[in-house]
């Protein structure tokens, strides 16, 4: 069973965090379909959080398709999660490296590159969970 | 959603000065509320105009559907005031057989285990008891009554850290047990962050801030940019602290939608952050858009 730690200093909502930990543990393979998923009792047993924040979490990776709850029983893992198949982050890594080597030749250093990084993110996935 | 707290224009005076003032408020039902502001800032007159101990000078106010004193609201009502007085010549068990004499529908079978659970001898005066003991005892009884709100007064002010967390915890698992709304006072914003869903903050006598915690932080973000970009940011969002160096200034701001000035960097905001943004730079709450000049 998945054990949840929290940062309380990484500015990250906690339910939003607890969410990054199930799906980060769906991509490793630590969490497989099936597995379930602490109860928000137990959760609070031991991370002294808010009931509610839990069940948040929990909802979120249920909209997403993650997980799902049996009535009575609790919220079990529905389907594992890849980070794209291995084509095509193979082709991905690719395309990025070019556009670095690109950025690098025109002059922009590691810090630039995040900055500008960072901006295309916001304005890319603006409203999603991942990225504020 | 069903308030447990309606207010409308609350307010106390004590003699010339005004303790609390204009005070609008809804409290949702079925959460854990977290109020918060500076020494002075009238949240124990707050919590006191709710459960009743005090009558307000201005306004109105309904708790659980009811004016404050009454016996409906009274009896779904569960309070632990700041020094949580307790007589400190009963032993723990007396002081729960007293829950059981002075509160109709009190579970003493819980209360008890709740105790030996903690491992807190029942037979024990409860002045020899531990702080965090103590805080303990007052919470059984306070929990025993089965309130539909628990209202506490800086519950954990005065307790070490283990002892804090361990009364939180114990809130906590009796919020997932029962979806009792709670509603209490603290300093200490990681706590409030790891257990609100809502967040009430006061400063200056007067409500700056409520509303849902993750709906604050989402909307607001820590900026820093160009002094001279300000007044543009100002003008479609609201900036709730500003610090200004000679060309840089770094903004607190409530972003109505997404920040396009690709010359600021942007961040979310800490809860921290936030709270202490609201906290030094009172009327931000109250004063949508604030106009600000540039310092030059």
């Amino acid at each position: 069973m998945i054990e949840f730690q929290l940062d309380n200093s990484s500015g990250v909502a906690t339910y939003l965090q607890l969410a990054q930990q199930v799906r980060h543990a769906l991509r490793l393979g630590l969490l497989r379909p099936g597995d379930q998923l602490p109860t928000a009792r137990e959760v609070v047993a031991k991370l002294a959080i808010n009931p509610n924040t839990v069940l948040k979490a929990y909802r979120e990776l249920e909209r997403e398709g993650l997980v799902g709850a049996r009535p009575g029983q609790g919220t079990f893992v529905q389907r594992t999660l890849a980070g794209g198949d291995p084509a095509t982050q193979v082709r991905l890594r690719r395309d990025l490296d070019r556009w670095l080597a690109t950025a690098r030749k025109a002059g922009l250093d590691a810090e630039a590159v995040e900055a500008l990084y960072r901006a295309a993110m916001r304005d890319t996935f603006l409203g999603s969970e991942d990225v504020a | 959603m069903t308030s447990v707290v309606d207010a409308v224009g609350l307010g106390r005076r004590y003699g010339r000065t005004w303790a609390l003032r204009d005070c609008t408020l809804d409290l949702p039902a079925g959460k854990v509320i977290g109020l918060v502001g500076p020494n002075g800032a009238g949240k124990t007159t707050l919590l006191h105009l709710l459960v009743g101990l005090l009558r307000p000078t201005t306004g109105t106010v309904t708790v659980l559907g009811h004016s404050p004193g009454h016996p409906q609201t009274r009896s779904r009502l569960g309070f632990i005031a700041q020094d949580k007085p307790l007589y400190r010549g009963f032993t723990v068990a007396e002081t729960l057989r007293m829950g059981g004499w002075l509160n109709l529908g009190f579970d003493h079978e819980a209360a008890t285990l709740r105790m030996t659970g903690l491992d807190i001898p029942l037979d024990r005066r409860v002045g020899k008891l531990s702080g965090g003991q103590y805080a303990q005892v007052a919470l059984a009884l306070a929990l025993g009554k089965r309130p539909d709100l628990l209202v506490l007064d800086e519950p954990v002010s005065n307790l070490d850290p283990l002892a804090r967390r361990d009364f939180l915890r114990t809130v906590m698992e009796d919020v997932a047990e029962s979806g009792r709304t709670v509603l209490f006072s603290s300093h200490l914003i990681a706590d409030l962050e790891r257990t609100c869903d809502h967040l009430v903050l006061l400063s200056a006598s007067r409500v700056q801030l409520s509303g849902d915690v993750d709906d604050l932080r989402a909307n607001h973000v820590m900026l820093s940019g160009p002094s001279s970009h300000v007044d543009a940011i100002a003008a479609a969002h609201t900036v709730v602290q500003a610090d200004y160096g000679e060309r840089q200034a770094s903004l607190l701001v409530r972003a109505s939608g997404p920040i396009h000035d690709p010359t600021f960097t942007v961040r979310p905001a800490s809860l921290e952050e936030l709270v202490l943004a609201y906290m030094s730079s009172p009327r931000a709450g109250a004063t949508p858009h604030l106009r600000l000049a540039v310092a030059s």
